[in-house]
């Protein structure tokens, strides 16, 4: 096991640096999710305009890991359509599992998040790296199921 | 005693995890077990399995015996008046939970006051709370002193004559803090409360006298002291275990049953409704022989030994806050290394072969008072070495370095 697959410098620079954090004003749809084996909480909203995720901020407590995904995770998010992010969800799911996969197939950039995927070596730590994500696709299933 | 002959008991620490040599500092979340109580589990099973209480043959009588001879164990092992007083349950949590569910809600109304601290672990708060829900009693806490201690000015100044029960743990699992059992029962008593005692963290570490601490009830887990999981006990006085009602109804622990109503067998069955974890409770009494053995002051005055060296080394470390006061403590150290969230310090330990423990280890509140989300704990047992503190505080100089590093 090699931490650097773990500890990689661009995870470190959005723990360090977190994109997207903050509170929206009104308007947002809002996620309040803990993992309560360890105490790592996070408040997701996001805007959502068209069926689209307009803007996705975030407030919340937690690891590197945690803090991280979700930084990664809001900024991948933007401008994409509730059916889209929740794909994406998936494809964050798959590869937390150490499934092979291929964003491109998905038709997604992923970017940053790539990096993320070090840590599906690291079994204790992947609950951290899908909190976020899991906010996230309860948000969309929400928005959806309102606007059906 | 000699930890170093002792470890030769324990199988699974003589292992490598992720390329070094294994060191084990999670013993308050549960201890290893010694080959003798993985033995003693596996002969009762090959040679002697049957249920207990009512076979005529010969393995149900050898079943009855081994089962009911662990519970003379258990009630020697903390000096109970009677086997009698020892009821075997799945754990602390189980054993707490029968308190609040016969004891409190039969015998609390409104008005009416539980008391604890804010440092208890969940086990030992939400059954409270619960409890409280259900009569109408009011939940108080005795404030903590800035250490984390419990002052027994604080315990006089919160105890009143509306006061029916007081559950605190004997250690905290947290801060190794432990507390002044004898004179809270003294206090508790002369305002007519019971007082409950969490023995989670106690019973595998210090020499336990239940008449001396003349608590209730006092309740314990057998997977921390050596015995396998799913096993554990309520120690209880007589005059109360004889008054409460059973919370599990079913087979086992019946009298006469007739259609419409029945009657319960004497204490301690009476609680121990359905086939008992049999195997657990023989694996508990070989726990507790391998313990009186080495015996337990003894090994309290090994961990003493070790906590104290640990300390001395890792005041030698910049940035490590340790919470809870330095002295008249257990073996459980919890820390904080500056920057670095106790998930991703417990994650590079992990790296070294160090097992640690990182969360709010089931004590919201506790974590709440000290102001932080979670911590790091490493907590120690008798079979850990000055080596092992070596490795430990060497993984943790690796760590603090390696977050420099990425962190830049």
């Amino acid at each position: 096991m090699s931490l650097d697959d773990l500890y990689r410098r661009v995870i470190m620079d959005h723990y360090q640096k977190p994109r997207n954090r903050g509170t929206i004003e009104d308007g947002a749809v809002t996620v309040n999710l803990n993992n309560p084996t360890c105490g790592d909480r996070i408040q997701l909203q996001m805007r959502i305009e068209d069926e689209k995720i307009a803007e996705a901020k975030f407030v919340g407590e937690g690891c590197s890991i945690s803090m991280a995904s979700a930084s990664m995770m809001t900024e991948a998010v933007r401008g994409l359509s509730l059916d889209d992010a929740m794909k994406m969800a998936e494809l964050f799911s798959l590869m937390m599992q150490g499934k092979d996969i291929d964003p491109e197939s998905y038709g997604l950039d992923i970017g940053d998040i790539e990096a993320l995927q070090g840590v599906s070596k690291f079994p204790a730590r992947i609950k951290c790296a899908t909190l976020a994500w899991k906010a996230m696709e309860k948000g969309c299933g929400e928005c959806k199921l309102k606007s059906e | 005693m000699n930890e170093h002959e002792i470890r030769k008991s324990f199988p699974i620490l003589h292992q490598e995890v992720n390329g070094h040599p294994l060191v084990y500092l999670d013993n308050a979340a549960t201890s290893q077990k010694p080959i003798q109580v993985i033995e003693a589990i596996e002969n009762y099973y090959k040679k002697n399995n049957s249920n207990v209480h009512r076979g005529v043959h010969t393995l149900g009588n050898r079943a009855t015996e081994a089962y009911e001879g662990a519970r003379e164990k258990v009630a020697s092992f903390i000096n109970a008046g009677s086997s009698h007083e020892i009821v075997f349950t799945r754990g602390t949590t189980t054993a707490l939970n029968l308190v609040a569910q016969s004891y409190a809600r039969a015998f609390l109304k409104e008005g009416d006051e539980i008391v604890i601290t804010p440092a208890e672990h969940h086990s030992n708060l939400i059954p409270w709370q619960q409890a409280a829900k259900a009569t109408g009693a009011t939940l108080k806490y005795i404030p903590l002193q800035e250490d984390g201690t419990v002052s027994l000015e604080n315990v006089r100044k919160t105890i009143t004559h509306r006061t029916k029960l007081v559950s605190i743990a004997y250690v905290s699992n947290v801060l190794g803090t432990i507390n002044p059992i004898k004179e809270i029962a003294h206090i508790a008593h002369g305002h007519g409360a019971i007082l409950v005692v969490d023995g989670a963290q106690s019973t595998p570490h210090l020499k336990v006298d239940v008449q001396e601490l003349d608590c209730d009830f006092y309740a314990f887990s057998g997977h921390k002291m050596l015995g396998p999981t799913g096993i554990g006990a309520l120690y209880g006085k007589r005059k109360w275990l004889e008054k409460m009602e059973p919370v599990e109804f079913g087979g086992e622990m019946i009298d006469f049953v007739d259609l419409y109503d029945s009657t319960w067998k004497e204490i301690p069955w009476k609680f121990e409704g359905g086939t008992p974890i049999i195997a657990g409770a023989v694996g508990l009494g070989a726990a507790i022989d391998f313990l009186q053995e080495i015996g337990m002051n003894e090994i309290a005055a090994h961990e003493r030994k070790l906590v104290q060296y640990a300390f001395e080394k890792l005041e030698g470390i910049d940035g490590i806050t340790i919470y809870g006061p330095r002295k008249g403590r257990s073996g459980v150290i919890t820390f904080n290394l500056d920057h670095v969230h106790p998930h991703d310090v417990a994650t590079v330990l992990d790296a070294e072969g160090v097992a640690v423990r990182a969360g709010h280890h089931c004590c919201q509140p506790l974590m709440k008072w000290l102001n932080v989300t979670a911590t790091a704990r490493a907590s120690m047992y008798l079979y850990n070495t000055e080596e092992d503190i070596d490795r430990f505080i060497n993984a943790l100089i690796k760590t603090k370095e390696y977050f420099s590093h990425v962190l830049g």
